[in-house]
């Protein structure tokens, strides 16, 4: 017998696998849009660190003069991300899920100690249930970003119908930058993700697919707080229940 | 404690064949799921263009302009600046159409149905009640800029001289039936055209501009008349207008022929 651990419910894996794609899509065509208008840089005094983007950039990608295909893209793909995400949230908070994805006031801590343990400064890291302090907060903050490109995206994709709305986030000059911003944000969570998955290995990386995790006794990656179990337990452990919304 | 509100993940005891027949099972779905994006991607770049794009695009944009003119209002004004924000040179994006110095002989030719096209002067047009507007010019590519520009609102024109109706009366936005659906407007030398919805075109903030910051409109810019419609990008904004007419058909579009979005609605 092998003891498995139920990880991701199966709704939830759906919901991340189209996003990979959807968002990669929302991510690619957002290029083809923004090569059309590049002013962003970061400049220290008169000297420019990072420039969005250099022209070897776009045209090594095959960037350059596909406004109009990006926009189709954008405009088609964006309700796949909108309906995606909004049924990932009612889910998440419908179902219970929320309470291990939403930050508390240990996260930050523990996400500093979570931090040092990948960079091999502690030799342990604090114990938890599905998500460390510094997934919590990654995850939930993806969620909030994703709120926040709908909003800057519509700021800028129909400034006179939501005028308010452009106005609240700064003026449509500003919306386009935030929505910007934004986006960068996600392509360095990407990449912070994949390290970290690969970092933790097939039986995490699998349970995305499969939705469990066979459960190795005493794993350092997956310290756990609750008590170590019976080595062979007589009966199955009943399915704790999920505490109801309070 | 923070574990308090966050419940422990189930658990629960399965043979070992069970383990790996579900590890197989899941991984064979989500091979066959992934075949799904790769479908899409080869349905959409296997498709043929409608109108200067991929169809599925092409029926989608469409889609989304009778979202947008289903669910938003025509009457929504674009915000408006103090004019000491207003740029002092307005940037020029585009001279196609106007490649040509600006006709002598310019006249505005307006095509009616059952009835000879009106020629008008610029004086007929600054006739009309003159209204400024100062307010954010957003070109497609992304940049946009506080612009000020000056003429006659294209609703006070249509209602002076009865256009954009069937029945030749003044139109009034109530009456739809009686309007026709697009006005089209092209350059003297029909090197660049636009069709507007007849809603967008009657919007008060709509003009037929002659003036930019209090001077008259330079040829860059779209001399003597060009079309100033805040709720639509830069392309929609006609410079130089030569003739007029309507349609219940989208009259042809320059930028939407190669490939963009025709109501481009802001």
């Amino acid at each position: 017998m092998k003891r498995i651990v139920h990880k991701h419910p199966l709704a939830i894996r759906w919901f991340h696998w189209i996003n990979f794609p959807v968002l990669f899509v929302m991510i690619w065509s957002g290029l083809l849009i923004y090569w059309a208008y590049d002013p962003y840089k970061i400049t220290i005094g008169s000297y420019t660190l990072v420039s969005f983007f250099p022209n070897g950039f776009y045209k090594f990608l095959g960037v350059p003069r596909r406004l109009a295909e990006g926009m189709a893209w954008h405009w088609v793909f964006m309700w796949l991300f909108m309906l995606n995400g909004l049924a990932y949230v009612i889910y998440t908070f419908a179902s219970g899920e929320w309470r291990h994805l939403v930050p508390n006031r240990n996260s930050f801590r523990e996400a500093i100690q979570v931090t040092l343990y990948d960079l091999g400064l502690r030799k342990t890291q604090p114990p938890f249930v599905k998500y460390n302090g510094a997934q919590k907060i990654a995850y939930f903050s993806i969620m909030l970003m994703g709120v926040g490109s709908i909003l800057t995206g519509f700021a800028i994709y129909k400034p006179t119908q939501f005028s308010w709305l452009t106005s609240l986030l700064g003026g449509y000059k500003a919306a386009r930058l935030e929505h910007f911003v934004l986006t960068v944000g996600y392509v360095l969570f990407f990449f912070v993700h994949i390290g970290q998955v690969i970092r933790a290995g097939w039986n995490n990386f699998q349970s995305m697919v499969t939705g469990f995790e066979v459960i190795k006794r005493n794993d350092p990656e997956h310290p756990s707080v609750a008590p170590e179990p019976i080595s062979e337990p007589v009966e199955p452990t009943p399915t704790p229940t999920t505490p109801t919304l309070a | 404690m923070s574990q308090s509100t966050e419940p422990k993940l189930p658990e629960s005891d399965i043979p070992e064949s069970v383990v790996r027949r579900k590890l197989l099972q899941s991984f064979g779905l989500f091979a066959l799921a992934a075949a799904v994006p790769v479908g899409v991607y080869e349905w959409i770049t296997h498709s043929p263009k409608l109108r200067g794009i991929k169809k599925p695009f092409r029926q989608v944009l469409d889609a989304n302009e009778q979202v947008a003119r289903t669910y938003f209002s025509n009457t929504n004004l674009v915000r408006t600046f103090p004019v000491e924000e207003a740029e002092k040179k307005a940037r020029v994006n585009g001279y196609d159409g106007i490649r040509t110095p600006v006709p002598e002989d310019w006249k505005l030719q307006i095509d009616r149905p059952n009835a000879e096209p009106l020629m008008l002067t610029i004086d007929d047009i600054k006739a009309l009640p003159k209204h400024e507007i100062v307010y954010e010019f957003k070109c497609i590519e992304g940049w946009s800029q506080v612009q000020h520009w000056g003429g006659a609102r294209l609703s006070d024109f249509l209602e002076h001289y009865k256009l954009g109706s069937k029945s030749g009366n003044a139109p009034t936005p109530d009456n739809t039936d009686d309007l026709f659906k697009y006005v089209g407007m092209e350059t003297p030398d029909k090197g660049y055209y636009v069709g507007i919805d007849i809603e967008s075109a009657m919007h008060p903030q709509t003009l037929l501009a002659y003036e930019l910051n209090g001077q008259p409109i330079n040829a860059p810019h779209g001399a003597p008349l060009r079309l100033i419609i805040p709720v639509k990008y830069g392309v929609k904004n006609l410079k130089r207008i030569g003739r007029m007419f309507f349609s219940d058909q989208r009259p042809p579009d320059f930028w939407a022929e190669r490939g963009y979005d025709y109501y481009v609605g802001l």
